[in-house]
């Protein structure tokens, strides 16, 4: 199915855009994103990806800072 | 003249603080919201025929039970029922900052909407049509821009007229498609039959919609289960139907209704292009460049704490001296002399020690304002978060452990950035680990009688470092035992770089230090007095006093004391550390501030003339204790329990006594256990 070319979005290198499909996480933390705009359809950009630390991500013209465990768990495309 | 109340809501960032400031002017309280420490602000201004109250609620991204701050939001909107709450939204950001809003208008409230940020928008080449988004959602709004109070009579004048108008059954509402609007309707329809109270109070949609979220907090003051196994089942429907949680299609669906509503009235008329804030941050978060700067920035910070802080410090140490003295000298020789040593040594010597490092604790404030406002602190959390995570916390809990090597108490504090009650509860009990400036005078005593010039560096050295150490071995224990959890799903907006303003800054300082004040002039005043009071009564019998000079005289008293007797009672509980009573005095003198240790030193070794008090101090150390015993000083003094201003001001920050005390106590048992091995191991070795 289409779940096959899901990737995290800590794989993704700095720079790129992608489009948000899944957040494999609680509902607290789902809604806390979803607050945030984060949630699945938009476009996120990679703004800073220094392994290992955590992850610079823009959503929606805002900065937003991610663990990179978050990062993990959530699945673009 | 009429009274009403106006809630200000509004996301984090939004600019929230500076309308709240424009609106009420300097006049504002400082308090908490009941039960839990998120800082409530109010303010009262008078307007036309209105005299309208304030009340800054926590900033937030939504209504939902997640967190404290959104549920002390929530509860203020519905338990007090302001009559008008004016959302703050930064119109450069909007389809963000209106998701708060949808969830305001879900909840029928009077409210008005404040297009914060407007010159921003602006340069971004942002149009509204206000008036239709204004007829669309039902509200009025008003442009504003926040640091320059641009808009405060026109959103003044909406406020006014909105509470006028009173709560009005909305037209539109968020549609959440059939499926879910079919089972809403039919949870709404058993909410008005069979708890009409909730339904009343609540509203019988808002309430149906909290229970196919399944708001905990809601589902709790539900009674009729039917009412809650229909509930349950509507959930499980529409989970069936549509694979996900109601609550995530709802939060869709209002994405989905603002980005309607803004697609109509909104027009983009230039790109959005690289900004400053992309700049700055290029350079600030670079891997190689981050941390050397932050790291460079601290060090400005304390530089300029410590040195310009040094000089009102000074004056105000001799203001608090000439008063003293002025008092002494002026005082009728034999007239209520326990007065006048209650004035001088215990109120001016307890308070004034405390008042005295006020310039420094506001100058830190400063600067902690000014990385705040314009947005360098969440890059900060961003630069530290990788190695402050492997001990177990988040990047942002960096900043308060730094400030307590200046002062535990303003530290304690500067914990309200942390948003966590986990990471903030873990932080501040080890917060005394880091060893403050007042320690540092007990070590700058102890240290160099006991060790040679070129030890007492890295003796120094070693005794902060056993301090971090301990405090990452503590945090690493809070963290899997008491604190168990996640270390927090790290998600944090990093605001755009902006210019502060200095009226926001330093209203910002003003509050934290008047935080501060406010302590010293009470509880600490009434400390102070208990201390005092041990530390003078029961006073020794007058034949015992005969013949011996003034400073035998103090000695005597000391010995004869409360303190003075603790210290002996507890002799031989301290004896395995290699403390004598007259160390246990001091110690427990010093829980008042730490730098009465030295003090309390040189009074039991009723040193000579205080110019050479120092002098004859350290010898006489030197012939009563072994370089060992020194060391196990300063590490039982690094360690042990945290002094007064420091559990007061942690128990009113985690509103508790049992954690202040956990602390207390905590420490202290730390402290023993800890100076109990090195003191044994050590006479061991070394064959003392
Ligand atoms: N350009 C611009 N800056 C603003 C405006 N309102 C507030 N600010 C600035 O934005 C920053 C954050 O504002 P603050 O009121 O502390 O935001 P809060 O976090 O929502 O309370 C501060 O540096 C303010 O000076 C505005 O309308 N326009």
């Amino acid at each position: 199915m289409e779940q096959a070319n899901l990737i995290p979005l800590s794989q993704i290198t700095q720079g790129q855009t992608v489009k948000l499909v899944k957040i494999n996480a609680g509902r607290g933390l789902r809604m806390r994103l979803a607050s945030m705009g984060i949630l699945p359809d938009v476009t996120i950009t990679v703004v800073n990806n220094r392994h290992p630390g955590p992850f610079m991500i823009s959503v929606k013209g805002t900065k937003v800072m991610l663990g990179r465990g978050m990062a993990d768990k959530v699945l673009v495309q | 003249m009429k009274k009403i109340t106006v809630a200000i809501a509004g996301n984090p960032n939004s600019g929230k603080t500076s309308i709240f400031n424009m609106v009420t002017g300097t006049r504002q309280q400082v308090g908490n919201y009941p039960g839990v420490t998120v800082e409530k602000k109010e303010g009262l201004y008078t307007y036309k025929d209105y005299k309208i109250r304030f009340v800054d609620l926590p900033g937030t991204y939504s209504l939902s039970p997640y967190s404290t701050e959104e549920l002390v939001a929530r509860r203020f909107i519905i338990e007090n029922r302001p009559d008008v709450v004016v959302d703050v939204v930064d119109c450069s950001n909007i389809e963000r900052n209106l998701y708060l809003a949808t969830q305001l208008m879900e909840m029928n409230v009077p409210m008005v909407l404040a297009f914060n940020m407007s010159d921003i928008a602006k340069r971004n080449g942002l149009q509204f049509d206000i008036a239709s988004l204004a007829e669309l959602l039902e509200v009025e709004i008003v442009p504003t821009v926040g640091n320059r109070a641009e808009g405060k009579n026109k959103l003044l004048d909406a406020i006014v007229k909105t509470a006028q108008k009173g709560r009005v059954t909305r037209e539109h509402r968020v549609h959440f498609g059939p499926e879910i609007e079919t089972e809403l309707a039919s949870i709404e329809e058993l909410v008005t039959g069979l708890e009409p109270g909730l339904g009343q109070k609540y509203g019988s949609r808002w309430l149906a919609l909290k229970l196919l979220e399944q708001d905990s907090e809601i589902i709790d003051k539900v009674h009729s289960k039917e009412l809650k196994e229909a509930a349950l089942k509507s959930v499980k429907h529409i989970r069936g139907v549509f694979k996900d949680e109601p609550e995530m299609l709802i939060a869709d669906r209002r994405y989905g209704y603002i980005s309607g509503a803004c697609q109509e009235t909104i027009k983009t008329t230039v790109e959005a292009r690289h900004s400053k804030s992309d700049m700055i941050d290029a350079i600030v978060t670079n891997p190689f460049l981050g941390l050397p700067i932050f790291l460079l920035l601290m060090y400005i910070v304390f530089q300029l704490t410590f040195t310009i802080g040094g000089y009102p410090m000074g004056w105000l140490a001799g203001l608090f001296a000439w008063s003293a003295n002025a008092i002494t000298s002026l005082w009728p020789a034999d007239t209520a002399q326990w007065l006048r040593s209650l004035l001088v040594d215990g109120i001016i010597g307890g308070v004034g020690g405390v008042m005295v490092f006020l310039p420094n604790i506001l100058l830190l404030f400063l600067a902690i304002a000014v990385l705040e406002d314009t947005g360098y602190m969440a890059r900060a959390a961003f630069i530290m978060d990788r190695i402050m995570h492997k001990i177990g916390l988040h990047g942002k809990s960096f900043i308060p452990m730094l400030i307590g090597f200046g002062c535990t108490v303003p530290a304690i504090m500067a914990t309200r950035i942390l948003e966590n009650k986990r990471n903030r509860f873990t932080t501040i009990l080890v917060l005394p680990l880091m060893s403050c400036g007042a320690k540092l005078t007990i070590y700058t005593l102890i240290i160099p009688v006991f060790f040679s010039p070129t030890w007492r560096g890295p003796m120094l050295w070693l005794i902060y470092l056993i301090g971090i150490g301990l405090a990452v071995v503590c945090i690493r224990i809070l963290r899997v035992s008491l604190f168990k959890g996640e270390t927090t799903p790290f998600v944090m907006e990093l605001p755009p770089y902006r210019m502060p303003t200095l009226k926001a800054i330093s209203l910002h300082t003003w509050h934290r230090g008047w935080i501060y004040l406010k302590k010293a002039g009470t509880v600490i005043l009434l400390i102070s007095i208990l201390l005092w009071v041990g530390m003078n009564y029961p006073k020794p019998k007058a034949e015992s006093l005969k013949g011996l000079n003034s400073h035998q005289v103090r000695q005597k008293e000391i010995s004869n004391s409360v303190v003075g007797r603790i210290g002996k009672f507890i002799e031989p509980a301290i004896k395995p550390l290699g403390f004598d009573w007259r160390i246990g005095t001091a110690l427990i003198g010093a829980t008042a501030a730490k730098e009465v240790f030295v003090s309390q030193m040189a009074i039991v070794y009723a040193a000579q003339d205080s110019g050479e008090s120092h002098q004859s101090l350290s010898e006489k150390l030197r012939a009563n204790y072994s370089p060992l015993v020194g060391f196990c000083v300063c590490l039982f003094c690094l360690i042990y329990a945290p002094c007064v201003v420091t559990v007061v001001m942690a128990k009113s920050e985690m509103n508790s006594w049992f954690w202040a005390g956990f602390q207390f106590f905590g420490l202290t048992v730390l402290a023993y256990v800890i100076t109990l091995i090195v003191y044994q191991a050590g006479s061991l070795f070394a064959g003392y």
